[in-house]
């Protein structure tokens, strides 16, 4: 039986999940190599313990795959899931605080993150609701619970003051959408998120014209309409960067491509509102616009809300919700060196060992949440390219393995660690990128930490062995 | 299964996001590049030595004396004897420790950066800092140069420098946070050439951001180029003269030398002293609250009527226009009288002419001159006539800038036929309601350096050159400005009535009438005009302009002493004795200058204080 079940682990997941911990680790030892402390075994150095945290990891790997039975993640989710919402609870009065949140318990010089764990934890007890006979959303008791699921923990962490843990929850909203709920929830969750970091990293203008090619975008795909007016738009829009794109002209500032995407999209939607009024579109088309319109709207009171009519010390509350607090304590400065680094890296990156952005402490945290700049150094564009598609390979790996599963249970499961993997990797390389506020999240298999390691592993082997039920039945 | 697609679809979406976000940072945006290499390398910045400034017989009027910065590296600090350290520089310790705490608390701003802990440490204080240095890790020293004036004075003439501001850095990118920069006088005006230029040592470092080595062993450095010196046409030792006679009144003093238009002192009192210019970070805001307002030069900002002194303009634009002849003769009796009003005149001979009239400063007389300007049939109605007029004086410089190289030069001011459709009505208004002009008083303003000016004007016979504060500018187009002849559109043949007057002023026997006796020197040719400008702010002020010697003249002066009275009893001896030091090198008239020096007239002028 043993021997057969070796040949049955996904050898893709496998292999791309040891693709990961090695370069994280090649990208942590570059992150805090110094001349003095050479060796990449070095227990007092962070690739050395990492390295401790990567050994024990595979152990618990081999320990899940051919130990532990899988049945009982299904029977024991519920009292795992109550034991990490204790431990949750308790660490916020006996955690010891970290960078002003209080999410760590410290077991000598180790910390250990319960949040990090307790993404495993809800996972299972998710797919364990969501799996019982009957179970349907459309039933509001039903899917009250399995939102409480998700909800509890979220709230948990969000006193610990972990925020940008918590967003990762978020992310189950892709179960649910998967179990049958409107896919408006995600749609409209998402655009908001969208115009939210668009308004604050860029400008009102830039999210009014995101919003007006996407809906105008979707008007194309859906109903056919505007065809014409879209690829016009889109050559003459792309015609605009061309100048940006060669050499920067200084006059061309005064023209910017926003501006321009903006004149030439009033027509068109002016003659969309005409067709509709006319009758000639169907409700469908009426509804598109119309959140268009609120997409404006909202892009407008952000910025209304957000710089006029709040208070100083609201915004610092909302900022703080959002995880962009720690701007004010400089990570502004850390993004702008964090893009430095990753710019400069180039096409092909300065090879490895050989950035001197990350090395020289110019980007905290740079071995844990700011991992990505060093890979974005040293490996260039090529190489964050490929990192990139390992990750969506691996969720992508995850996702269409999981759908192939008769068991709901394991399917459940796998969109589950899909959704989590997924968030890590948009948010953390988001706001690597300036993308995305900064929200403190590491990059799983890459960042330096143990918990974020062995829990990364934990989520992932679960989920491997559980789909090794499926081949063995097949 | 549908979802799964849409999922799935969402993700690769996503994925192209960023892959087009990477794409853009590290393919297309330049910028990351080039900061990049700014961050590894350290620029350390060397500071060139400010250019000297002499005066126009070669003393150092503005040098240069080296010290110290003390900067820290917050990250390199090791607890120290917080009280030694203090000793040295004689700090409050409560500041220091607070300070220091200010760092630990914000540690993950301060990052590794280099901050200036104290600024301008003497030379002195840094020897014992030096010694104990090994002491006090993350602290080190940089040497700047500050300012040393070995001259007691010209103070509000050279200026003071001072770290840019935000908004200069705004407007002027070459500047860094930290460095100096000319605010105000010579220092300002000639910043480009003083400034010199900034080098650098190009510096790598370590892993733990120390730097470790010399980029490429200094291949790339870049030495800093000290600034130009710069010649001022400023005689040293008038300018201190003229700041002693000044000590206790309040008023301005401008010297020009006619032919080059190069100016010989500026002195506006009470002014900034030498050491108020060394200690301006700390004496700012007392010397900016002073009532007697010592940072507004009252040489080039003050516009004040220029009283009698402007009957020298009329002069010579009502000769130039053909409105009255050296020979023309009016009357006086001890005022001009006309429907509806009397201009008062101080007693004198009558009927004279226009040298007489300059010599005794005769007001019927330019009453009627002005009149006659006014109704000049080639310039009719009054208005034209009137902005002829104005056309005339704008080129003597009056009531535009001069455009020196002073800084904070105002143009003063001149009416217009507007000014006077405004208070009289459109076309309401005859020569007698602005009769005033005709003796500088009403609506006009001048500068004393426009009144210098004038002086100047009178002694080239026609023309001026700008005034201006070096010998010799940096560059041809200032070098041109400063040494083109404006010619002011007289005819140089109508020069000499109005000179021979200023010379009778002066130098005629007493009890002659001349207005001027108190500024004769014995064996000096002073040509000078006196002014009495009534104000609404208390007593006269007293003007005084002339030029010496007669025939080849080397010095044009103008005096402007507020609320002093007469022009004939302050200012003239002021001038007189700033042409005697200049023209002999001492004055010999001992009596006068005691009394002159010691005389306090700041005592009639009355104070505005700020609340």
């Amino acid at each position: 039986m043993q021997e057969n079940k070796t040949r049955r682990v996904d050898l893709g997941l496998l292999l791309s999940y040891l693709l990961l911990i090695v370069f994280g680790w090649l990208n942590i030892y570059s992150a805090v190599y110094s001349e003095e402390h050479g060796f990449i075994l070095d227990m007092s150095q962070r690739y050395g313990q990492q390295f401790i945290w990567i050994g024990l990891s595979i152990l618990t790997a081999i320990f899940i795959l051919y130990i532990i039975r899988p049945e009982i993640y299904s029977t024991l989710s519920p009292i795992l899931y109550i034991i990490m919402a204790v431990l949750l609870f308790a660490v916020i009065f006996v955690g010891k605080e970290v960078n002003g949140s209080k999410s760590w318990f410290f077991i000598g010089s180790f910390g250990l993150q319960p949040a990090e764990f307790s993404k495993i934890t809800t996972s299972l007890l998710l797919s364990y609701i969501m799996s019982q006979y009957g179970f349907t959303l459309t039933n509001k008791k039903m899917a009250a619970t399995a939102a409480a699921v998700v909800l509890l923990p979220i709230l948990l962490i969000i006193m610990e003051k972990e925020t940008g843990s918590a967003l990762v929850y978020l992310g189950l909203l892709f179960v649910f959408y998967m179990q049958g709920m409107s896919g408006w929830f995600i749609i409209l969750g998402f655009s908001l998120a969208a115009i939210f970091s668009l308004t604050i990293s860029f400008s009102p203008l830039t999210a009014i014209v995101c919003a007006l090619a996407a809906c105008s975008l979707l008007r194309l795909l859906i109903w056919k309409r505007g065809k014409w007016f879209i690829s016009a738009v889109a050559v003459i829009v792309l015609i605009a960067y061309l100048p940006k794109l060669y050499a920067t002209l200084p006059f061309l500032e005064l023209f910017k491509p926003e501006v321009w995407a903006l004149i030439l999209f009033i027509p068109h939607t002016i003659l969309w509102i005409v067709d509709i009024y006319k009758m000639r579109e169907d409700r469908g088309s009426f509804y598109l616009i119309l959140s268009l319109i609120c997409a404006i709207a909202i892009t407008f009171s952000i910025n209304i809300i957000f710089n006029k009519v709040l208070q100083p010390h609201q915004r610092a509350r909302i900022e703080n919700l959002f995880g962009i607090t720690e701007d004010l304590q400089g990570i502004g400065y850390n993004v702008h060196q964090s893009k430095i680094a990753i710019g400069s890296g180039g096409l092909t990156g300065k090879g490895f060992l050989n950035g001197t952005q990350t090395k020289y402490n110019f980007v905290p945290e740079q071995s844990t949440d700011f991992i990505f700049c060093t890979v974005g150094e040293e490996w260039g564009f090529v190489g964050s390219l490929l990192l990139l598609i390992v990750y969506i390979y691996l969720i992508v790996r995850i996702i269409v393995l999981a759908s192939k599963n008769f068991d709901t249970f394991t399917k459940l499961y796998g969109y589950c660690v899909a959704s989590i993997f997924l968030m890590h990797v948009v948010i953390n390389m988001g706001m690597t990128m300036g993308l995305l506020p900064v929200i403190g999240i590491p990059l799983p298999f890459l960042s330096y930490g143990g918990s974020s390691m062995l829990s990364f592993t934990i989520l992932l082997f679960i989920f491997i062995r559980l789909d090794m039920e499926r081949q063995s039945k097949e | 299964m549908d979802r799964k697609i849409f999922f799935i679809a969402g993700i690769i979406i996503a994925a192209i996001i960023l892959a087009s976000r990477m794409f853009y940072l590290q393919i297309i945006e330049e910028k990351y590049k080039v900061n990049a290499d700014n961050n590894a390398l350290l620029y350390m910045t060397k500071y060139p030595a400010r250019g000297e400034i002499y005066d126009r017989k070669g003393r150092t009027l503005v040098g240069n004396k080296t010290t110290y910065d003390i900067m820290v590296t917050p990250y390199d600090l090791e607890p120290f004897d917080t009280l030694d350290f203090c000793r040295i520089f004689n700090l409050d310790t409560v500041a220091v420790k607070r300070k220091l705490k200010s760092y630990r608390e914000n540690r993950r701003r301060v990052g590794h950066q280099t901050f200036t802990f104290i600024k301008q440490v003497s030379a002195q204080d840094y020897s014992h800092f030096a010694e104990k240095a090994y002491k006090f890790p993350g602290f080190f020293a940089i040497s700047r140069t500050a300012r040393v004036y070995p001259f007691n004075a010209g103070a509000s003439l050279y200026g003071y420098i001072n770290e840019a501001d935000s908004a200069f850095l705004a407007k002027n990118p070459d500047y860094r946070r930290g460095d100096y920069v000319g605010i105000t006088g010579l220092e300002r005006s000639y910043e480009d050439v003083l400034k010199g230029k900034k080098g650098y040592n190009i510096m790598v470092r370590d892993v733990h951001n120390r730097v470790r080595s010399s980029f490429k062993n200094g291949e790339y450095d870049v030495e800093a180029i000290p600034g130009k010196d710069l010649t001022a046409s400023i005689d040293g030792e008038l300018q201190a003269y003229g700041e002693f006679i000044m000590r206790n009144k309040v008023g301005s003093i401008v010297a020009i030398e006619p032919a080059t238009g190069e100016i010989l002192a500026i002195v506006s009192a009470p002014g900034l002293s030498i050491e108020d210019l060394t200690n301006i970070r700390t004496n700012y805001s007392a010397l900016a609250q002073d009532p007697y307002k010592p940072m507004f030069n009252r040489a080039v900002m003050s516009a004040y009527p220029p009283g009698s002194v402007f009957k020298a303009v009329n002069a010579l634009i009502a000769q130039q226009n053909g409105a009255i002849t050296p020979q023309t003769m009016y009357s006086c009796s001890r005022g001009f009288f006309y429907s509806g009003g009397k201009m008062g005149c101080h007693g004198h001979k009558s009927p004279l002419n226009l040298k007489e009239s300059i010599m005794m400063s005769c007001n019927a007389y330019y009453a009627n001159t002005f009149r006659a300007i006014l109704r000049d049939p080639a310039h009719q109605p009054i208005a034209n006539a009137f902005d002829h007029w104005k056309e005339q004086v704008m080129k003597f410089g009056f009531g535009v800038k001069l455009e020196s190289d002073f800084p904070a030069e105002l143009a003063g001011n001149l009416p217009s036929t507007k000014t006077y459709d405004k208070i009289h009505g459109k076309g309401r208004w005859n020569a007698f309601n602005i009769l005033s002009l005709a003796i500088g008083q009403g609506e006009v303003g001048a500068t004393p350096l426009q009144i210098a000016n004038l002086a100047a004007t009178i002694a080239n016979k026609g023309y001026y050159i700008i005034p201006h504060l070096i010998k010799n500018p940096p560059d041809s187009a200032r070098a041109a400005k400063y040494s083109e002849k404006h010619y002011v559109g007289i005819e140089q043949e109508h020069f000499a009535p109005v000179i021979e007057g200023m010379y009778l002023a002066v130098n005629a026997p007493q009890g002659a009438g001349g207005t001027s006796r108190r500024a004769y020197i014995p064996d000096i040719t002073v040509c000078g005009k006196t002014g009495t400008a009534q104000n609404p702010h208390g007593k006269d002020h007293s003007v005084f302009m002339c030029f010496a010697p007669m025939d080849e003249p080397k010095i044009a002066v103008a005096v402007y002493l507020e609320n002093a009275g007469a022009g004939g009893s302050w200012a003239a001896p002021v001038a007189s004795l700033i042409v005697e030091k200049y023209l002999k090198g001492e004055v010999e008239r001992k009596e006068l200058e005691d009394y002159v020096a010691h005389s306090n007239l700041r005592q009639f002028v009355p104070i505005k204080r700020k609340r």
